[in-house]
């Protein structure tokens, strides 16, 4: 059972949406617009927001970006809108997905399961991500778990602690969305390998379909103005043209 | 000839002949004539000075010393004169020197001839061509003359010189203000040739200043008003299809908020129709099924009004052809209805989504319409990537295969409805047009439809690509590709155990993709 908080204006596809999920057993606050949706943020401490683009009054885009100003809670958002430059401009705000309406039920569950996930840093999948990228540092990451103190790594100036979910750059911590922290940690899990985009969007945000990569492009550029010197020219997330990314090597 | 002729002796004896000639030189002294006399096959006789002029031996003698020594009056000549009868000419070069001999042949004018003696040669070698068809009875006598053209010739000469001389310069002056003034006219024209090529590659704002009140300023406007009108009619057409696109994609955005409530709800109606009674359950069913289909055709048209608007993008990649069209089947369920030949290792540079939506729509749509089992067919030819979609079933009529690819075309009236939105195979063709490559829609050679795919390859690094196999010169074919399709029944690659590969979440499917990605 999840905690989500939709904010949506279409009274159908609030209604909609939150029937849909609640009988897939999440406890769902709705919210009309933006404003009340913000409010709602502090009152009812969901696990995962779902944010319509088109709001009247403060956008979908606005309350996304207030929203990654304070807090590191999931996003997906939801909109009619499924033009490439649409969700693009939805991920760089900080979203962690983007769902384009009409998405069945399943779909939903689906995303928000992934998104979730990531978030919480265990489970099968990353587990088996771990095991099939057979790094050097996988052993490290899951011999953390018991000991966290031994699951810092430190590539340059970042430091990765695996247990804590927690970078630090020079020291200082650096503040991550939830897909670009479980991008980073998959990254860096083998560094110097080199991952499609594709590859990417499945382990990462566990699509198992074509499209969307932009999702990563997105998340790979909010990443690289985090944590790089110069997010011109990477270090840290680098691009291998034609094929995709890969951690290092630095 | 005419006058000395009767005084003539007949039948002539040499001496005779000479007399004659040497009175027709002296009649036509003047003009330097030379002329010879012969009578029957007798010895041509030349006048008293005919020895000195030969450059052999004089003339005088028999035939073949007149034709060496006398001049232009060759054999030929003579040969002619007396087959024909009638006055010849003939030009000769002599020593290099141009010459004009003439045979004449003199008849006699009295019928009567025969009896008396007086025989009269009407004709002289100046005579008139017109004496020729009054013909009389010859008499045997024929008068040559040969007349040196040397004159003539240094008169055309001069005549050459000065036309040269003087043409040439009066020419030049001509020809300068005659390049001026074809220049003055030539100019607008090539500006107006200039701006017609202007307003065919597109730039209607094309216009020409007006210069002058001739017949080409008047061209100039109306030119110019052509101008105004296509560009009237082409930012009109323009505004409307504009609009009609945007009313397309606004239509479709607006259908897409009331069905995300629908889609949103549908398994719940599914699952709770289970528990109603079967009225109910039916309409719940249905109000599901129908609510899925819209929202697929909304989608479809949202994708068609992108194309329309040139928004779609082409986000390319470089992709393992195999891997992503088995992930393709796999997605949708499809592996055990679908034979699949794709070579391993096989790369290509394309857009993933959109290539996954091509396979997708035709497999589909082979699936729907055709016959099981469909064939699923990759490979490169000529550094292009094809692949082809086979069904068994009866196949395209052949009226509808040119209107296969149109939006919401039925092949079959009958089958209005079907499950798909009408537009999955247009959506192809676009995907297909953006690559830059081409689909093709045919009948197989023991039925069936195949539907063909050919991109380019564009290997960007690929190991596993290579520019080598490249035959070169094989160019596009429609029946190699149907043909193909029938031959390649041999590589069933099991969907089953690549199935169980790549469903993302497990170890195994990890690690082959990563392999798959790593290997170059």
């Amino acid at each position: 059972m999840t905690r989500v908080l939709l904010i949506e204006d279409d009274p159908a596809v609030r209604k909609g949406v939150h029937l849909a999920l609640r009988r897939r057993g999440h406890e769902v606050e709705a919210a009309a617009s933006g404003e009340t949706g913000l409010l709602a943020l502090d009152r009812f401490r969901p696990e995962l927001v779902l944010l319509d683009l088109m709001l009247p009054g403060m956008s979908g885009l606005e309350v996304c970006r207030r929203i990654r100003e304070t807090q590191q809670i999931p996003i997906i958002i939801l909109s009619a809108r499924g033009d490439d430059i649409d969700m693009v401009v939805g991920l760089e705000a900080g979203a962690d997905d983007y769902v384009v309406k009409p998405a069945s039920g399943e779909v939903l569950q689906a995303r928000m399961r992934a998104v979730l996930r990531r978030v919480v840093g265990e489970g099968g999948g990353d587990g088996a991500r771990e095991a099939g990228s057979g790094a050097p540092s996988a052993s490290a990451a899951s011999s953390s778990r018991s000991s966290p103190s031994s699951s810092s790594v430190t590539y340059g100036a970042l430091t990765i602690d695996r247990a804590g979910l927690l970078v630090t750059k020079d020291g200082r911590d650096v503040v991550l969305a939830p897909s670009e922290l479980k991008l980073l940690l998959f990254l860096s899990d083998s560094p110097g390998q080199v991952f499609s985009r594709q590859q990417l969007l499945e382990q990462v945000w566990e699509h198992s379909f074509y499209g969307d990569v932009r999702l990563v492009d997105a998340c790979v550029m909010r990443l690289r103005a985090k944590i790089e010197d110069d997010s011109r020219a990477p270090t840290y997330v680098q691009t291998v043209r034609g094929f995709g990314y890969r951690f290092g090597p630095l | 000839m005419q006058s000395l002729g009767p005084d003539l002796p007949f039948p002539p004896r040499r001496e005779d002949l000479q007399n004659l000639v040497v009175q027709l030189d002296r009649a036509g002294g003047s003009r330097n004539w030379r002329t010879y006399a012969q009578y029957e096959d007798g010895p041509v006789v030349p006048g008293p000075w005919g020895g000195g002029v030969g450059s052999s031996a004089g003339g005088a003698g028999g035939t073949g010393g007149a034709a060496k020594g006398g001049a232009a009056v060759t054999d030929g000549l003579r040969k002619a004169v007396r087959e024909q009868h009638a006055p010849i000419f003939q030009r000769v070069d002599r020593d290099g020197q141009p010459w004009l001999a003439i045979g004449m042949p003199v008849d006699f004018t009295d019928t009567d001839a025969g009896g008396g003696g007086n025989g009269t040669g009407r004709t002289g070698p100046d005579a008139t061509p017109s004496a020729t068809p009054q013909r009389g009875k010859p008499s045997g006598l024929i008068v040559y003359a040969e007349f040196a053209l040397a004159d003539e010739k240094a008169d055309i000469s001069a005549l050459v010189t000065a036309a040269q001389a003087g043409a040439l310069p009066a020419l030049a002056l001509a020809v300068v203000p005659a390049l001026f003034a074809a220049r003055r006219v030539l100019r607008p024209v090539r500006r107006l040739r200039a701006a017609a090529e202007r307003i065919t590659s597109g730039e209607l704002d094309t216009r020409l200043p007006v210069t002058g009140r001739d017949e080409l300023a008047d061209l100039t406007v109306t030119f110019n008003e052509m101008a105004r009108a296509l560009e009237k009619d082409d930012a009109e057409l323009r505004r409307m299809e504009a609009n009609a696109r945007r009313f397309a994609a606004d239509v479709s955005h607006e259908l897409r908020t009331p069905l995300a409530a629908m889609s949103a709800v549908t398994e719940v109606l599914d699952e709770d129709a289970a528990r109603l009674d079967p009225d109910t359950a039916d309409a719940v069913r249905l109000i599901s099924d129908e609510t899925t289909k819209l929202a697929r055709m909304v989608e479809d048209l949202i994708e068609v009004s992108r194309f329309d608007a040139g928004a779609a993008d082409l986000h390319l990649d470089e992709i393992d052809v195999a891997v992503a069209l088995r992930k393709t089947l796999q997605l949708r369920g499809w592996q055990d209805q679908v034979e699949t030949d794709l070579p391993e290792g096989l790369r290509a540079r394309f857009d993933p989504r959109r290539i996954d939506v091509v396979v997708a729509n035709l497999v589909g749509n082979a699936l729907r319409h055709g016959g099981t089992p469909v064939r699923l067919t990759a490979y490169e030819t000529s550094g292009r990537l094809r692949i082809d979609v086979a069904d068994q079933g009866p196949g395209i009529d052949p009226q509808a295969l040119p209107h296969v690819f149109d939006r919401f075309y039925k092949a079959d009236a009958a089958r209005a409805r079907s499950s798909g939105s009408g537009l999955g195979l247009a959506i192809a063709m676009e995907n297909v047009r953006l690559h830059g490559g081409t689909l093709r829609a045919a009948n197989g050679p023991d039925g069936g439809a195949v539907f063909t795919v050919e991109v380019p390859v564009d290997p960007l690094g690929g190991a596993g690509v290579g520019a080598g196999p490249e035959p070169g010169g094989e160019g596009p074919d429609v029946t190699a590709p149907v043909s193909g399709a029938g031959d390649t029944g041999t590589g069933d690659t099991g969907a089953g155990d690549t199935g169980a590969g790549d469903t993302g979440a497990g170890d195994t499917g990890t690690e082959d993709a990563k392999n798959e990605e790593g290997r170059p």
